[in-house]
């Protein structure tokens, strides 16, 4: 569960980035944060994933108040969310195994048991023909497609993507779209930050999506 | 405790991958850390050699106990020569045994002949079990003391100025040392802040899916630590080299003195001096590195 309380964002130097935002997520729902650009999507994804701290306010994810956390306890909150940004930030000087297998490294899980998960995520993501490739081969979509099995791999409780269609044909849009509603039925709490929420949504999503609609950096 | 033993395997496979896959790289900065260390190694061998030679000579130093001219105690003396803990052998030369020899010896026969009565003392010439300056000077010291004993003389004082030369020769492996351990660290330091630069991008990423601190800094580590054991190796290795090329020489020089001298290669502790001391030149250079630069991804 996430619980955002009165919290506010600034940036040295900067207007106030969020102003004052309240609101709930539970466990499972399909989440759609949207706005113009620089009306503090990314701003508020970050609050979200502990890559940030609020300036005023209180974060709450899983009871646990992000300000009051320390540094070295930030690292442990963080692999409980699997991101996944518009510019993909693959490592583009290893293959698509060894980029999907870092958080499982990360998370001190290495060789056999290792092996068995990258390859059901990569199978997941239609890319398991793929694992020797190097991510530069890949078309935009894989590489989505890539950054969305190394966001899974550690079955983290929240998945969390940047615009994640931002740079994407239609067609390939449609499709990450698919694998990340298909994350949510499974009970991954999904969070989506996009420009609007989608127009056509499956029926069976429809009903469950929450829209946080952000402009100026205010919930509207 | 398997857990642990997967946080330093998997850091030290990756370091000796990457070193593999720039071998020409990690080969010359071993070439660079061990020239350096073999400075100091060298100069220490050829210290440690001379100080060898002092323990080996042949012409031992003596002692001169010239005592009062009317010193009556003469047998009290050698008796307290005879069960001195300290002392190896040692020789009796009355004054008219030295008056006779120096009476038929045709240098100082002249000298003699002008002289009216005999001046010389009785003597007894000692040579003590340790040479060593420290034990020459206490030996001289206490004789000095003794009752009948106008002069206790130490016959080798070149000794002593080979031992002072020693020890400015330590001074100066200490000194070398604390320089060139400062520049290893200092280029251990730059090329461990290099590569965490040309893998920015690969910190930052695993910054952001929770990555701690001591995950991100051990491999930085262990390729400090593994620089320097190449290093220190790359170092024994020249030393050993020098050593045997040197000895060609010595073994020439040494045979016109009639001495089987040759210059000893290093033993076992100094092997592990040498190599520990690069570790841990290794691991300080990449330990400031790692700290300093990673600091400015700190605000991720």
């Amino acid at each position: 569960m996430i619980k955002f309380d009165q919290v506010s964002k600034r940036y040295p130097g900067n207007y106030e980035t969020l102003k004052r935002i309240s609101f709930e997520i539970e466990q499972g729902d399909l989440v759609f944060v949207t706005g113009a650009s620089g009306a503090g999507k990314s701003t508020l994804l970050k609050l979200i994933a502990g890559l940030e701290r609020p300036t005023s306010g209180t974060v709450l994810i899983n009871n646990q108040n992000v300000s009051q956390l320390k540094a070295a306890a930030i690292p442990y909150l963080r692999r409980q969310f699997g991101l996944i940004f518009q510019d993909h930030k693959l490592l583009y000087d290893r293959n698509c195994y060894e980029n999907v297998v870092l958080p499982l490294n990360i998370n001190g899980i290495i060789g056999e048991d290792a092996a068995k998960r990258v390859r059901a995520a990569l199978d997941k993501v239609g890319l398991l023909d793929k694992e020797k490739a190097m991510p530069i081969t890949l078309s935009g979509g894989e590489q989505q497609r890539l950054a969305i099995a190394r966001a899974v791999v550690s079955r983290p409780a929240f998945l969390i993507a940047d615009e994640p269609t931002g740079n994407l044909d239609e067609n390939y849009a449609a499709e990450i779209l698919e694998f990340l509603y298909a994350f949510q039925q499974v009970g991954v709490t999904v969070i989506i930050a996009s420009h609007e929420a989608p127009k056509h949504l499956p029926p069976e999503i429809a009903s469950s999506i929450k829209v946080l609609h952000l402009q100026h950096g205010e919930l509207v | 405790m398997s857990l642990w033993l997967t946080q330093h395997q998997q850091p030290l496979k990756l370091v000796i991958g990457r070193m593999r896959n720039n071998l020409m790289a990690t080969l010359l900065m071993f070439c660079v850390i061990g020239v350096t260390l073999c400075l100091p190694a060298i100069l220490y061998t050829v210290v440690d050699n001379l100080s060898r030679l002092t323990g080996g000579v042949e012409s031992k130093p003596q002692i001169s106990l010239f005592l009062k001219l009317d010193a009556s105690n003469k047998t009290e003396i050698e008796a307290q020569l005879k069960k001195h803990a300290d002392i190896a052998s040692f020789e009796f030369v009355s004054k008219d045994d030295a008056w006779s020899k120096m009476q038929q010896d045709k240098n100082t026969a002249d000298a003699a002949a002008s002289l009216e009565k005999n001046p010389l003392p009785d003597a007894f010439y000692i040579t003590p079990k340790k040479v060593s300056p420290d034990n020459m000077a206490r030996l001289q010291e206490e004789m000095q003391k003794w009752d009948g004993v106008e002069l206790a003389q130490v016959d080798a004082n070149w000794v002593k100025r080979l031992d002072t030369i020693l020890k400015l020769g330590k001074k100066a492996v200490f000194v070398l040392v604390v320089l060139l351990g400062f520049a290893l660290i200092t280029v251990i330091g730059n090329t461990i802040r290099l590569q965490i630069m040309t893998q920015r991008e690969e910190i930052e990423v695993s910054k952001l899916i929770g990555a701690t601190n001591p995950f991100i800094r051990r491999p930085f580590l262990y390729a400090g630590v593994l620089y320097g054991l190449g290093g220190g190796l790359a170092a024994l290795l020249i030393l050993t080299l020098v050593t045997l090329l040197f000895n060609f020489s010595v073994a020439e020089i040494a045979d016109l003195y009639a001495s089987n001298f040759r210059l000893h290669l290093p033993n076992g502790s100094s092997i592990l001096v040498l190599l520990a001391s690069a570790t841990g030149l290794g691991w300080l250079g990449s330990y400031f590195a790692v700290n300093r630069t990673l600091a400015q991804f700190e605000n991720l």
